[in-house]
Parts: C-alpha cells; sequence; structure tokens
C-alpha cells in the first residue's frame, strides 16, 4: 500500500532532499571553511537526523502495537517497584482489578541497580510487613558506625552522636540489585506485568497535550542509524496514568520538565557521582555490619564528596566501597575515577583491601539538590516519583527509602482517583494533584526539610568543613528548623572553571593490587554491547567536543566518564582532532552520562541519553 | 506441508558475558543473582523454528525447559521471539543442578512423543557445560534420525536436507521426517525478543513425574576448581638456551 505512493513520492522526494542538502550542508560547509578542524558526524539518532528526511528509511514499516493498561510505570528500581506493589496490594484489598506494567530497561530486575548500599528499612517495612518471613534480603543490621577525616597519611576519627545524619542505628546494609531483584518477584506475584529489557523510549501525548503513554526503544539500528534486517518498532503501552520512575537525570523525565514547565519554580538539580567496587576480603580483616564513612583526602575542601565502606554478612567476607564526588568541582583536570582509585591506598582503607580480591565495579549519579530542586511532580496522564525528581537525603547519603515511600505515596494516590465513583477529568490523562499533596504532608517532606541547608553551607569559605559545622549546629542542635534556605550556587556545570586557570593534577599509577586502571574496571562492569548499534549518546551539536569541551576545559569527559565512553584522539594527533563516542557502559552509565554532562551543558549543547535500541548490558 | 509442528528446547544459562567465580566451598560456580540468559544456540535453534513457522512450512512451534521456577524467564524469551506455546517441566532447583543431559534427553523424548511432533530443534551444546549429548541422546531414545551441527536447514517435502559443519568441512544430509536436529552457530542470526508476543501467550507446567520419567543422575561432582593462575613466560635469547631450559625444566 506504501510502495505506489512510495514511488510517486519518490522523485519528488528526492527533489525536496537535494534541496534540502544544500540548505543543511552549506552553512556546514562555511563553517569548515573557517575552523580549523572538521566536524566529524558524532550523532545518529532520529531525534537530531529525524527518520522521515532520512532516505535510508523509506519504505520501512514504521507501524507500531499498542496495548492498554491503567497505570504504567517506567523503571523497576525500589520506587517503580513499590509503586507496583502497592498499586496490587491495594487492589486486592479493595477487590478491584487493576491492570499495572512496569518497563525496565535492564534485562533482568535489578542488573542496573548500583547503590552502597545502607537501607533505611521505614518505607520497605511498610509495603512488606512480612519482610522476614517472605526471605527479603536484609541480612547485614548495621553494629557499627565509624566517621573519620582523611588527610594525606592520618586518619582523625569524628564521634557519631546519636542524632547526625550519619547515625545508622536500625539500619541495614544491603545490596541493592538483589533486594530490588527480591521486590520484582513479589510484584510478579501479585500480578503486576513485569517487563524487563524493554526500555521506555518515547512519551505519547493525548491531542489534549496530556500524557498518554510510553513507547518502547525500536530494536534492529545500525551504529550510522540506518535499519538492520531485524528492524521491529516498539510497543506503545497506554494508560490512564504513568509513573515516571526512571532514576537519576532519567531522559524523558528531561522532555517532561521542558513539555510542563515542572523546574519553573525550583533551582536546578545539582549532582554527583558514585563509583563503587564490591571487593571479597581476608576473614581476618572482616567486621560484618561495620558502616565506615570518610570525607578529605584525597578530596580538597572545596570539592564535596566522601567514601563509604560496608561490610556486608551474606555468607563470604564481602565489602562495597566506594566514592562520591560532587559534580560541582572545579577542576577540569579531577577525574573521579582516579581518586577513587587514589583514596584505596590511603593507610587506613589499605589493610582491609590487602589480600582480598575485587569482584565487581560500577558507578552511578546521584541528585544532591535535595529539598531546593524538587520540581513540580505532577502533570496530566503522569507523576514522578523517585530519584527522578530526586528526594536523596545529601548528608545521610540515603535515597532508596524516600524513594520508596514516594512509590508508595504515588499509587495510594493513583488508586484513589482510578476508583473513585465521581471522577472527572479535565484531561484524558488523569492528573493525580493528589500525590504532591500527600507527599508534602509526608516524613519524606519533614526530613528533606531538614536537610536542606546542608549541602549548600558547604559552598562556603571552609567548604566541606563549613558544612559539618553547620550540620553540628543548625541540624543536630536545632533539627533543621532555621527560617533560611540556602541556595544552590547555580548548575554544576558553570562551577567548572576553564583549564587555564587550574593545575593538572598528579594521580599515581594503578598497582593492579587495590588500584586499577579503567578499562579492566570496565570490563568487570560485565557491560556488553552488540558493536552494530547508534552509541547512546546523542549531541545535540557534533561541534561543541571539540570546539568548547576541548579548547576551554581540556577535554574532562574523558576524565569524569567512569566508563570510557569518549575517547578523543587528539591524544594522539592534535592536528586531527576529533571525539568519538564508545558504547562502554555500566549500570546506570546512561543516566550516569548525562548528568555528568550536565557539568557542561549550556543552551546550546548537550548530551541527550538515547535509549539503546536492545540493551545486552550484564 | 503447513501441519508440522516442532518442539524447540532451552536452556537457561549464565550469561556469556559475565565473569564466573567458583564458589568458595568448591562445588560449583556462583549461580546467585547472576545474569542468567537463554543459551545462544538455543536461541538460534528458536529462530529456526520461527523462520519455518514463518515460511508457513510449519504449523505450531513449542518451546520446552527444564528446570527451577526461573526457567520460565528463557521460555518467555522464546514465546516473544515467536514461539506458539510453552512448557515449563518443573524441576526443584536442588536436583536441577544434578539435571544432566540424559534426563533433559529423557524428559525430550517423551514431550515429543506425546506432542506428537515432527521435528525436534535444540542448540547444538549449552554454554556453561559444553557437553554437545542432549539432542543426540534425544534422537537415540526416539530412534529418529538426527542432524546435528547444522548450518542449513531445509524442508524437501517431508524430508529435511540439513548441512552440517563438520570437521573437515560441509557435510549435506537428506532426513526423513520425524528428526532432530541441533543448530550451529552459523544456521542463523537470531531476532530481537519483542514486547508485543509475550503478552498474550501461556506457559504450561508440568512435572517429570507425569511423562514417567526418572530424574536421578548418576553422576555427582566432587569439586570445581579455578584454572591454575598463568605464570609468566620466560624469554630466551639463542636457542641453546631454549634447549637448556627445556631440558632444565624436564620437557625434553
Amino acid at each position: 500500500m506504501l510502495v505506489p505512493l512510495a514511488k510517486l513520492s519518490c522523485l519528488a522526494y528526492q527533489c525536496f532532499h537535494a534541496l534540502k542538502i544544500k540548505k543543511n550542508y552549506l552553512p556546514l560547509c562555511a563553517t569548515r571553511w573557517s575552523s580549523t578542524s572538521t566536524v566529524p558526524r558524532i550523532t545518529t539518532h532520529y531525534t537530531i537526523y529525524p527518520r522521515d528526511k532520512d532516505k535510508r528509511w523509506e519504505g520501512v514499516n514504521m507501524e507500531r502495537f499498542a496495548e492498554e493498561a491503567d497505570v504504567v510505570i517506567v523503571g523497576a528500581g525500589p520506587a517503580g517497584l513499590s509503586a507496583a506493589v502497592r498499586l496490587k496490594q491495594l487492589a486486592v484489598a479493595h477487590e478491584k482489578d487493576i491492570r499495572v506494567c512496569l518497563v525496565e530497561k535492564a534485562a533482568q530486575i535489578g542488573a542496573h541497580t548500583l547503590s552502597g548500599a545502607c537501607l533505611d528499612p521505614g518505607a520497605f517495612k511498610e509495603l512488606f510487613p512480612d519482610w522476614k518471613e517472605k526471605g527479603a534480603p536484609l541480612n547485614t543490621p548495621v553494629t557499627e558506625d565509624r566517621f573519620g577525616i582523611l588527610t594525606e597519611k592520618y586518619r582523625i576519627p569524628v564521634p557519631i552522636l546519636p542524632g547526625l545524619p550519619m547515625n545508622n542505628h536500625g539500619n541495614y546494609i544491603v545490596r541493592l540489585g538483589h533486594l530490588v531483584s527480591w521486590m520484582g518477584e513479589q510484584a510478579e506475584a501479585l500480578g503486576v506485568e513485569v517487563y524487563p529489557g524493554y526500555a521506555a523510549a518515547e512519551v505519547l501525548f493525548h491531542d489534549d497535550g496530556s500524557v498518554k503513554g510510553i513507547a518502547t526503544n525500536d530494536v534492529g539500528i545500525q551504529k550510522d542509524g540506518a535499519p538492520k534486517a531485524t528492524f521491529e518498532r516498539g510497543l506503545e503501552l497506554h494508560a490512564k496514568v504513568t509513573i515516571f520512575a526512571e532514576g537519576c537525570h532519567g531522559h524523558l523525565a528531561k522532555q517532561l520538565y521542558k513539555k510542563f514547565d515542572l523546574r519553573a519554580n525550583c533551582e536546578p538539580q545539582t549532582y554527583g557521582i558514585g563509583l563503587k567496587e564490591l571487593w571479597v576480603i581476608d576473614e581476618k580483616n572482616w567486621k560484618p555490619g561495620r558502616v565506615d564513612h570518610t570525607v578529605g583526602w584525597p578530596l580538597d575542601r572545596h570539592t564535596y564528596g566522601g567514601s563509604f565502606l560496608y561490610h556486608l554478612n551474606e555468607g563470604e567476607p564481602l565489602v562495597a566501597l566506594g566514592l562520591v564526588v560532587g559534580l560541582d568541582y572545579q577542576n577540569p583536570y579531577l577525574s573521579p575515577f582516579r581518586e577513587f582509585q587514589r583514596w584505596k591506598h590511603h593507610p587506613s582503607i589499605r589493610p582491609t583491601l590487602e589480600g582480598g580480591k575485587r569482584i565487581a565495579y560500577g558507578a552511578r549519579a546521584l541528585n544532591e539538590g535535595g529539598f531546593q530542586s524538587i520540581p513540580k511532580l505532577t502533570f496530566p496522564g503522569g507523576l514522578l516519583i523517585g530519584c527522578s525528581p530526586g528526594f536523596m537525603n545529601v548528608p545521610k547519603i540515603k535515597g532508596t527509602h524516600t524513594a520508596m515511600k514516594s512509590g508508595i505515596l504515588a499509587a495510594e494516590s493513583i488508586f484513589n482517583q482510578l476508583t473513585s465513583e465521581n471522577l472527572q477529568s479535565k484531561t484524558i490523562g488523569l492528573h493525580v494533584t493528589e500525590y504532591e499533596d500527600n507527599l508534602k504532608n509526608s516524613w519524606v517532606w519533614k526530613e528533606l526539610y531538614s536537610v536542606r541547608n546542608i549541602r549548600p553551607s558547604c559552598h562556603g569559605v571552609l567548604g566541606v568543613y563549613g558544612g559539618m559545622i553547620y550540620t553540628g549546629i543548625f541540624y543536630w542542635i536545632l533539627r533543621g528548623m532555621e527560617p533560611w534556605t540556602l541556595k544552590h550556587k547555580g548548575s554544576d556545570f558553570e562551577r567548572l572553571k576553564p583549564a587555564k586557570d587550574c593545575t593538572p593534577i598528579e594521580y599515581p599509577k594503578p598497582d593492579g593490587q587495590i588500584s586499577f586502571d579503567l578499562l579492566s574496571s570496565v570490563a568487570l562492569s560485565g557491560t556488553n554491547h552488540e558493536h552494530d548499534q547508534p552509541a547512546h549518546l546523542t549531541l545535540r551539536d557534533d561541534s561543541i567536543p571539540v570546539n568548547r569541551n576541548l579548547s576551554i576545559y581540556d577535554g574532562p569527559e574523558q576524565r569524569f566518564c567512569p566508563a570510557g565512553v569518549y575517547w578523543g584522539s587528539w591524544n594522539l594527533s592534535p592536528v586531527n582532532e576529533r571525539m568519538t563516542v564508545n558504547k562502554g557502559g555500566l549500570r546506570g552509565c546512561v543516566e550516569l552520562k548525562h548528568s555528568v554532562s550536565s557539568t557542561l551543558d549550556s543552551e546550546t549543547t548537550q548530551l541527550n541519553t538515547a535509549v539503546p535500541p536492545f540493551i545486552m548490558y550484564m | 506441508m503447513a501441519e508440522l509442528r516442532v518442539l524447540v528446547a532451552v536452556k537457561r544459562v549464565i550469561d556469556y558475558a559475565v565473569k564466573i567465580r567458583v564458589k568458595p566451598d568448591r562445588t560449583g560456580v556462583v549461580t546467585d543473582g547472576v545474569k542468567h540468559s537463554m543459551n545462544p544456540f538455543c536461541e538460534i535453534a528458536v529462530e529456526e523454528a520461527v523462520r519455518l513457522k514463518e515460511k508457513k512450512l510449519v504449523k505450531e512451534v513449542i518451546a520446552v525447559s527444564c528446570g527451577p521456577a526461573q526457567c520460565q524467564e528463557t521460555i518467555r524469551t522464546a514465546l516473544a521471539m515467536g514461539a506458539d506455546r510453552g512448557i515449563h517441566v518443573e524441576v526443584p532447583p536442588a536436583e536441577a543442578e544434578r539435571l544432566g543431559p540424559l534426563q533433559v534427553a529423557r524428559v525430550l523424548a517423551k514431550l515429543a512423543e506425546k506432542e506428537k511432533v515432527d521435528l525436534v530443534l535444540l542448540g547444538k551444546q549449552a554454554i556453561d557445560d559444553d557437553c554437545n549429548q542432549t539432542g543426540q541422546m534425544t534422537a537415540g531414545f526416539l530412534d529418529w534420525p538426527q542432524g546435528t551441527f547444522a548450518s542449513q536447514v531445509t524442508l524437501e517435502g517431508d524430508k529435511l536436507k540439513v548441512e552440517r559443519e563438520i570437521d573437515g568441512g560441509l557435510e549435506t544430509l537428506r532426513l526423513k521426517l520425524p528428526a532432530v536436529v541441533t543448530a550451529d552457530l552459523r544456521l542463523n542470526e537470531p531476532r530481537y525478543a519483542t514486547l508485543p508476543n509475550i503478552m498474550k501467550k501461556k506457559i504450561e507446567v508440568i512435572k517429570p513425574g507425569d511423562l514417567g520419567v526418572d530424574l536421578t543422575s548418576k553422576l555427582s561432582v566432587i569439586s570445581v576448581e579455578d584454572p591454575p593462575q598463568r605464570t609468566a613466560g620466560v624469554k630466551v635469547e639463542t636457542t641453546e638456551d631454549l634447549v637448556a631450559k627445556l631440558k632444565e625444566i624436564g620437557r625434553i
């Protein structure tokens, strides 16, 4: 049916195409004459190069099937799964039938979940009062809490008094991936339709502008953007309400912020990067239940960050350790990965790892904006939960409990609206404003409010130590009730100084025993992508990497990426400067890259994450 | 010839990209929390079955897997690729660890007879045990002809032309149906599993006892160990040095 039309329009189309080529490429040629380097084409994504103008896509069947559900949840992390489970629990309790579909980009639930993690079990126990009988993997209650300030050679212990945010009494050290996997099983048992391995790639809208649902990613696309023989369109999932639980800096959430202007009355989100390793250590160094946090070396006082080291109790002597670095760091020569490797050599950390074996590596982005950066959470047809809008309690470095609670509240609010008898909605997609009100009345809001000033207080002259003093006075004694709210110092990227104003950092070479190089770490993360697929990252403007990032900031993307995705060939030959984006990646890589790149964001640039066509992650 | 029915056997194995670790008690490898997926050769077998169905040569494709509850994920992937029905032969986790090709072949043979299939398709071997025995044993139990290491399968009337990859090159066989075929790497490139296909299909769960199959194994694993660490090589300057070194370590 399409073929004769195509033939007819083909000629006309080709004429148009030729004209458009002149229109699109002539200005590019003009810039080529004037610049000293050519602009290679890095990006192939259809949001930048639309398919209807691309000759290779002519005649390809772009029809999509659609399925109808009551609620569709994007993302099966702690927040998404909590919402799914709560919806089904309410449905069973009230004898109603609600179709809940959950899509998750990871091939297995929990595979892309990465966290320290020290869990505050309040929200979890609320969702699963019988968690112990059901065998939830909360195996390591915290028995010991330690905090220290590191200098290059020494460690100054700081007592953790009750009431300080770092106090972990009553909490559990968990492997969050395993916990999420267990939650996934509970969700399935309750009748949630869980679809791992299918990422939501597009938000669908009704004609009245409300959210209709999502569409999953297309599969079978070559690296240069052309369709393969195995090309297949994604599936559309329509719902009355769509819950977006994509996690830190989700790419669909980014579109929603723009479309519904959700960030009009909040500060821009600020981020941190968390790098983590899992080690099997010598038994004599193993202290199950111990929680260890440090600040200070190797970061200077103006770079926010700190480390964690948790001793798990799951049968073998396993420790989870890592470093969090705030992405508002000023020195473009800073490499969070290498800081992490360097930290492990500290005299107070190294003995624990000696004789041990590293078995896993990963990284993720975290929100550090807290209370001031929470956007509007609801819009016609959908709402945001979890780390996507960002409910992390920064000084406690815990966001899982608030994410779960937001999921629970979202489910309860949606359930009330779906089952209410006199439902009158102005839009086809339901607008569940009740969720935001309920969240504001819950302990999540109170908790985030009480710690709102701690992170911004680290921007003073004393840096992180100023923050600690502030915490001691205003949080510990006054419980966060001071009447003022400090602002963040703008977006992370605005804080990056040009390379010429900063000194390069000399990092020690990895020794292969305690510290390691980047490529072997990425290999250990188990990430594996099929080669012939488009890059997962899309640049809005392919000329920015060389013209701006390299020339002003000395290409910080090579240093901040914990997966080595960016590779600048200027290291080999300054004349032929170009940047390629490889498909390396880690757990949370997609979100990570995106948020980290926001350090370089401006109106003209940036990195969008496009969901990979078919994920073959670990 | 659209009356043919195909049984495809799939196995859930640790994903090929995962770094395997031996359990501390040396009884096996760590499987808890580790990513599993369908054996790559089984994917190729499913793809071949679905392609035959798309060519209208086959009426129904049944996917089957033996093992604990998680096998259903693997069967679902097969359904997502285009299989019509799924059968899960449920084996409790403790017994599933001792499941070997002989037991699975017994199950498949009984199922093939029960479902009255004309063709049994499997992957040539599983990437966890590399046994390369299940297809052959199944053919033996059923007393059916077999075409193993297939790199091309063509249906000609009631006969199956199978091109096999063997050590010397390629061998072409003509098999009379019903037959057993095991898939090798170059048979096809498997398609992506798409969501619409999974949503409507059901998986039937049966017990080995229902088929009258006894799953006892006469094999037991004594220990599993890491391969020895590779020691560094030694460089020598002249051939005389090489000969001397070889004599020194007792190799000549």
